[in-house]
């Protein structure tokens, strides 16, 4: 009987851990940690795509004689800036590093899109081929990292609420699973202000 | 809104006629502000709705005749059983207020068309009034159809055509510039009969993980109920413990149910564990041959379009965002 006992409650303590470590959210914390992870490593990606189209892009609009040189150089150096970031793991537990980040990125999105006002005014440019694929590959890679960035923030926002919920907080802190920092509006005061028409030009 | 102004009709019935009338009027102009106040929001930012996936190809401006729908239906019907992708087109009036790329990926994520292991699905979105239209291909088919090959599909062969006012015109010649894009894929081929259906039940149920589940940790529990509880008792219990076990991972009651018969009789006429265990085992693959005809039967339910029924969505299209939207 003895032997029993100490066979049965081996068996007990083994069901309780099992069945205390997934009651407590440790297996949620591996999905959620790494489903962030890789939808990280999608805007990653996607960020990565645009920046490897640039230098086409700047190539071809080079080619336009007498193109504004300002807006040229200014898409240049912002992927200069964005892709000599480094981006380590921390950038993701760091909400500075990743605010960061989003600026280098955002600077490159609004020196891009300027660019691409700016070349509806070369007819000779609009008429190329080789540039509109570049347009169209832009485009598409820009809806791509919007759709990678929701997925992210998404991801986030469900390990986040494990992560500070109780008792998964309980767990988070004995394992070391802090909140992650999630994406936020980079110019939140200047959307929030209200357009200026002016019509006087 | 509603619990906020809950709390003031109760003492309605205790104050005096004069406050009841007061008390009436406040409960009115309340009521006309919580429906202005849910309303306002509703009105300036309404998301045109998602429809059901009901076919492949769904018009809701009434601009195709009934014979070009069923034209387009069996065209795109018919690639689906020679290639397994699944092509769906949507015609409707207006995307607003959203831009038609993030109404597209919104539609692409509620339906995910594409097959279950293979992801491959294309959705084709016209928004006749905005005229606009857009494809968009599931990651799988980014590599078929890249963004690119999706824009010159949409300038050089369907815009030109829905200048024309040839919407059904330029959707069929579209589709099949689409078609042959994917046909230079090398994807999986759709598998036929018993086969797909294994595969499909597969998905759904962990058949490996139950298996070994049953295996190791069932005849443990079997021996502690059967010493604690006594022969009978134990055995019942324990087969109670499989059923439920059994149920709870794969949400199906009826194996849960021949899972607790298996788990009860093995528990009972076997009176050694080893042979209780190999028992067990033939359970588990009983579970499983009982599973095949699950999914057999989801197969026949999912690709039922082919027998003349609905269509449903293959669920494994992953839209990532890929395609190309044009005007015209």
């Amino acid at each position: 009987m003895n032997r029993f006992a100490m066979r049965a409650s081996a068996w007990l303590s083994t069901a309780t851990l099992a069945l205390s470590l997934t009651g407590c959210g440790y297996n949620d914390f591996q999905r959620l940690d790494e489903q962030t992870t890789s939808a990280w490593s999608e805007v990653l990606n996607q960020y990565q795509r645009r920046a490897d189209l640039v230098p086409n892009i700047v190539a071809t609009v080079k080619g336009e004689a007498n193109f504004e040189q300002e807006t040229l150089t200014k898409v240049v150096e912002a992927r200069a800036k964005a892709t000599s970031f480094q981006i380590t793991p921390e950038v993701l537990t760091n909400p500075q590093a990743l605010q960061q980040f989003q600026a280098m990125q955002g600077e490159l999105s609004s020196a891009l899109s300027r660019l691409m006002v700016v070349s509806e005014q070369y007819p000779n440019l609009k008429a190329n081929q080789g540039f509109s694929d570049l347009r169209v590959q832009l485009e598409g890679t820009e809806n791509r990292i919007t759709v990678a960035r929701n997925r992210y923030i998404a991801a986030v926002k469900d390990y986040n609420i494990l992560a500070r919920s109780f008792p998964s907080n309980l767990t988070a802190m004995v394992f070391g699973y802090s909140p992650k920092a999630n994406f936020t509006v980079a110019n939140e005061a200047a959307i929030s202000a209200p357009p200026k028409v002016e019509f006087g030009k | 809104m509603i619990h906020t102004y809950m709390p003031k009709l109760w003492p309605i019935g205790l104050l005096g006629r004069n406050s009841l009338a007061k008390g009436v009027t406040r409960l009115l102009l309340s009521a006309m502000a919580w429906v202005i106040l849910s309303l306002s929001p509703a009105w300036a930012q309404a998301l045109v709705s998602m429809p059901p996936l009901t076919a492949r190809v769904m018009d809701q401006t009434g601009t195709l005749a009934q014979g070009d729908v069923a034209a387009l239906e069996q065209q795109l019907q018919s690639f689906e059983q020679q290639r397994g992708t699944q092509i769906v087109v949507l015609v409707l009036p207006s995307t607003a207020p959203e831009d038609i790329a993030d109404f597209t990926q919104r539609l692409g994520d509620a339906w995910k068309i594409g097959r279950r292991q293979v992801g491959d699905g294309v959705l084709l979105v016209v928004a006749l009034n905005d005229r606009r239209l857009r494809i968009a291909p599931a990651k799988a088919l980014e590599g078929a159809v890249p963004d690119l090959a999706a824009q010159r599909i949409i300038d050089q062969v369907i815009t030109p055509a829905f200048r024309r006012g040839d919407v059904a015109g330029g959707l069929r010649e579209g589709l099949t510039h689409l078609q042959a894009r994917i046909e230079g894929e090398a994807l999986p081929l759709p598998e036929t009969g018993a086969q797909g259906g294994q595969t499909s039940g597969a998905a759904e149920v962990d058949w490996l993980n139950l298996a070994v589940l049953l295996l190791v940790a069932l005849p443990a529990v079997a021996g502690v109920l059967r010493r604690v509880l006594g022969q009978r008792l134990g055995a019942l219990a324990s087969g109670g413990v499989v059923g439920v076990v059994v149920w709870s991972l794969t949400g199906l009651l009826w194996l849960g149910g021949i899972a607790a018969m298996l788990g009860l009789m093995s528990a009972l006429f076997m009176q050694a564990l080893p042979s209780a265990l190999g028992r067990r085992s033939q359970g588990g693959r009983g579970g499983d041959f009982s599973g095949w005809g699950g999914g057999g039967r989801g197969h026949s339910g999912g690709w039922g379009g082919s027998g003349g029924g609905g269509f449903s969505s293959g669920g494994g299209g992953d839209f990532g965002g890929g395609g190309a939207s044009g005007r015209w």
